[in-house]
């Protein structure tokens, strides 16, 4: 078996903003790479357009930066005809969800064996600065200036209602976490999407603030695993039960709830009623 | 018995199936063409059905109707008008009239004659063949219900399915009257029927019957025909529409460039049937993907390029208007793709089952940014699969997009085709990367002859790279905004389209001494030709120059268009191919005729205007132009 560096698959010199979610991303996706082992030249990456889309231009593979929103209906046509190359089709949130959102659902409902990134920093930078379809409601930008009037996408529950059998996120500025959830979804055989929550700092500084630092992951994030229960907190003693119709947080110990009553987490399940309460 | 009736020998016999749009015309018409086709005769047909899904049972909206050209030799029109008219019901005998000789004979369904189906139809009285000013002697009146139903009567078959039948009886009676075998007629509704051996037995009874029946009461029928089939080359003949012929031309293509075929697109009148052909070969190493939107079985396609199949995307004209983004990634890309669009009535929805020429400048210039991409326009229904297997040997061996030009006319109509040999094909040779490139390939590196650059195929080591929307530097391929670079990319992207190597322009007829040049381009070809030997055959010196490659045009084009004294362009929209011509000869000021009926042209209309204008009298040029606005306004109505 070939062994790859995360060197091999580096190319150029990327020209994003410092401090772009996009550069964390780049070097996780190459360091994942290389310890999937896949070779470069069986390696395909396929973007759309916008920042994020850059960037195939510095990954040492074959790759094709393509039109706006599309990229899910190229890496569809690639991967059909030549089943051995490993595609990773990288969208951000305006590219996946706005002009190609006909393209991601049906990508995700035709299963087609795609590893699909979605690079999401809530907001379009490579024009400057407009809402996007996951900017919260009322949120002011350059083309909302008194706020949005529209409730944004939830990533994962779009690919709940598309029939989607794998979605996974974290946070650009977690490497480890991302690479982790990089190479599930190249295990996983069918269409995979893995959100990548990420800040931009010109337009949309700390737009995932409560989770984009190791001390705001400690407090807020919750590190959903197949066979592990739903415990999260500085000194994990919060989770998650099931309450009625929905999931509640509670405190381990208090009102006599135990380690034992926490939700323990089933990625497999058929019925997808509580990821979708993950979403 | 036989001798005594009058058997016509004729050229040429055009048959017109017409009836309500479930009364299976489309079927009769198909049947009695393969059985013509199959005995030698040549064939063109017409299918003309409504866009209504299902208008209103035995009104005049949802007659559907089917024509058919058979002849002795080579056959180039469905035919203006036809000998034979069926008529299954009151609307499709009121309706379809207009496309009968005066003299033809007319089969009608008394059956279907009744006073609910005359209102229907909008007579005003039971008279209906004298307020058509029909004469009776010309018509076979049978009860066609009626018959159909005794024939099948000790079958328990139920009312509904018998009478889905009637449509075989009609089919029976043509065969007699022109003398047709009907063994071919019961082995093709056997194999179609194979899983259904109750309804084959059926049909084959009522084929039979309606034959039968003909035979019977032929004193009623003023004459029968026979066409004779002319010696043709030998070799296997089937009857083939355009966009089967398309399809097929697509899979020759792939298996001679030694590739797998890669087909995106999304259902669209008229030319959903590639999809429904192509779909059906995966055994071939066919792969379709009938995909989201327009966009996306353009896009797929690129994918498929990219990724080293033959790709290709059909459509029609408003999925063109789509696609448009995406054929210019794979213009800048330079990735072999062929984008079928198979034009029909517009603008917007326009006239979706009805043809016409109107997206030749669409795919010409259609786009952003200097865009030039080849274009072929196929000039009859088996002609489509050389067309189709042309684009792709130039997108393959020049790394280009091709746009292939058919219309709903050729793709939907048919005529009899011999099977090629595939090793008799031009070879193909796709532009690959050579070995020599290893390690050190930059893609966009060109052939110096043909200006292609080499493709690598993902997948293989030793060629990386990235391809982008974005301009790039000529040399390296990375991304550039240089202006000088964008220049020269723009001029080496045209020179590289206007390199292509397409045949000469042909000039049939008097090619020597015409007073008059027809000019047409695509599927107008055999109806040109037709009006062409017509007025040759009175006397007239016309000649045709039908143009197949538009883009780039035959290096002899103003060279052909100089040497007559009057050319007229005749085109089925407002005149774009004349206004191409304008644009890329110096001087060039042709008569124009244009139709966007939505129907094929009439030979007999193109004879009568053509002759006022060889009539025309001109000297001098100046007065060639004030006559030539006088004349196109005529013409233009």
């Amino acid at each position: 078996m070939n062994q790859y560096t995360a060197q091999d698959f580096k190319k150029g010199q990327p020209r994003w903003c410092p401090g772009c979610g996009d550069h964390f991303f780049l070097a996780s996706l190459q360091k994942a790479m290389a310890e999937l082992g896949v070779p470069p030249y069986e390696t395909a990456v396929i973007s759309g357009i916008g920042c994020s889309s850059r960037l195939p231009y510095y990954a040492n593979t074959y790759a094709m930066q393509t039109i706006h929103g599309r990229a899910a209906a190229i890496s569809t046509g690639a991967k059909v005809t030549n089943p051995n190359l490993t595609i990773w089709q990288v969208s951000g949130d305006g590219d996946a969800l706005a002009i190609g959102g006909n393209h991601f659902i049906h990508a995700m409902r035709r299963n087609v064996d795609l590893n699909m990134i979605l690079l999401n920093n809530r907001i379009y930078g490579l024009t400057k600065g407009q809402y996007s379809p996951t900017s919260p409601r009322g949120f002011v930008s350059k083309s909302s200036p008194f706020g949005t009037t529209e409730d944004p996408f939830r990533p994962a529950e779009l690919c709940f209602g598309a029939r989607g059998n794998f979605f996974a996120r974290s946070v650009a500025s977690d490497n480890n976490e991302t690479i982790a959830i990089l190479k599930a979804a190249y295990q996983h055989k069918g269409a995979a999407v893995c959100e990548i929550l990420q800040n931009c700092v010109i337009f949309n500084d700390n737009c995932h603030s409560s989770v984009y630092t190791s001390q705001g992951r400690k407090e807020n994030a919750i590190y959903v695993k197949h066979g592990e229960p739903l415990i999260f907190g500085p000194n994990q003693e919060y989770g998650l039960i099931q309450e009625g119709f929905g999931l509640k947080v509670v405190k381990i110990g208090e009102n006599g709830v135990k380690k034992e009553d926490i939700l323990v987490h089933d990625a497999h399940c058929q019925d997808n009623t509580l990821q979708l309460k993950l979403a | 018995m036989e001798e005594q009736i009058e058997v016509k020998e004729l050229d040429n016999v055009v048959v017109h199936f017409s009836g309500d749009s479930g009364d299976g015309m489309q079927l009769a018409g198909n049947i009695f063409t393969t059985v013509s086709a199959t005995v030698g005769n040549g064939v063109s047909t017409f299918p003309d059905y409504p866009a209504d899904i299902r208008a209103p049972q035995g009104s005049l909206t949802g007659v559907s109707g089917f024509q058919v050209h058979i002849g002795a030799g080579k056959v180039y029109t469905p035919g203006d008008r036809c000998d034979v008219l069926v008529a299954m019901n009151a609307a499709a005998l009121k309706m379809q009239y207009r496309h009968c000789k005066p003299n033809g004979t007319i089969i009608i369904d008394t059956d279907s004659f009744g006073q609910r189906d005359l209102q229907k139809a909008e007579f005003r009285s039971d008279d209906y063949l004298g307020e058509m000013g029909i004469d009776p002697d010309r018509v076979v009146a049978c009860p066609i219900t009626k018959m159909v139903k005794d024939c099948l009567a000790d079958t328990g078959m139920d009312n509904k399915s018998m009478l889905k039948c009637r449509n075989m009886f009609a089919l029976g009676l043509v065969c007699w009257l022109f003398n047709r075998d009907l063994t071919l007629v019961n082995n093709y509704l056997e194999k179609k029927f194979k899983k259904k051996p109750a309804i084959a037995e059926a049909n084959i009874r009522v084929v039979q019957a309606g034959y039968d029946y003909g035979h019977n009461v032929h004193a009623s029928v003023p004459n029968t025909y026979r066409v004779e089939s002319a010696v043709k080359e030998p070799g296997r003949y089937m009857d083939i529409t355009g966009n089967k012929a398309t399809a097929y031309g697509l899979m020759a293509a792939a298996e001679r460039a030694g590739l797998r075929l890669f087909l995106g697109s999304y259902p669209i009148t008229p030319a959903t049937d590639i999809l429904h052909e192509l779909a059906k070969h995966k055994s071939m190493g066919v792969t379709t993907v009938q995909c989201e939107d327009e966009i996306a079985g353009c896009a797929s396609a690129i994918g498929a390029a990219f990724a080293g199949a033959l790709a290709a995307t059909s459509t029609s004209g408003p999925g063109i208007c789509l696609k448009s983004e995406a054929m210019n990634l794979a213009l800048i890309d330079e990735l072999p793709l062929v984008i079928v669009d198979v034009q029909r009535g517009g603008p917007s929805t326009g006239m979706p089952t009805k043809s016409e020429q109107t997206d030749l400048l669409q795919v010409l210039y259609g786009r952003n940014g200097e865009s030039p991409m080849p274009v072929i326009a196929a000039t009859s229904p088996t002609d489509c699969f050389d067309a189709a297997y042309n684009a792709c040997k130039i997108a393959l061996e020049h790394m280009t997009p091709v746009v292939l030009l058919t219309d709903a006319f050729i793709a939907n109509g048919s005529s009899a085709w011999k099977l090629p040999n595939i090793e008799e094909l031009p070879e193909i040779h796709p532009h690959f990367v050579t070995e020599d490139q290893k390690y050190k390939y930059t893609p966009y590196k060109r052939d110096p002859e043909t200006l292609a650059r080499y493709w690598a195929i993902p997948g293989t080591e030793g060629y990386t790279h990235i391809l982008g929307g974005l301009e790039k530097d000529g040399e390296t391929g990375s991304i550039s905004t240089d202006p000088e670079n964008h220049d020269k990319m723009d001029r080496l992207r045209w020179d590289k389209v206007a390199r292509i190597p397409v045949p000469d322009l042909k000039v049939l007829g008097d090619e020597k001494d015409a007073d008059l040049l027809i000019v047409g381009f695509g599927s107008s070809y055999g109806h040109l030709y037709s009006a062409m030997e017509e007025l040759r055959a009175k006397g007239h010196k016309v000649a045709l120059a039908q143009f197949k490659y538009v883009n780039p045009l035959p290096k002899n084009t103003a060279e052909v268009l100089a040497r007559y004294k009057k050319v007229v362009v005749a085109e089925q929209n407002l005149g774009q191919l004349a206004a191409l011509l304008r644009i890329r000869i110096n001087h060039f000021a042709p008569y124009q005729y244009n139709q966007v009926k939505g129907q094929p042209f009439v030979v007999s209309e193109l004879v009568t205007t053509f002759e006022k204008l060889l009539k025309l009298h001109c000297q001098k040029k100046r007065v060639v132009r004030s006559i030539q606005r006088y004349f196109s306004k005529r013409v233009y109505k």
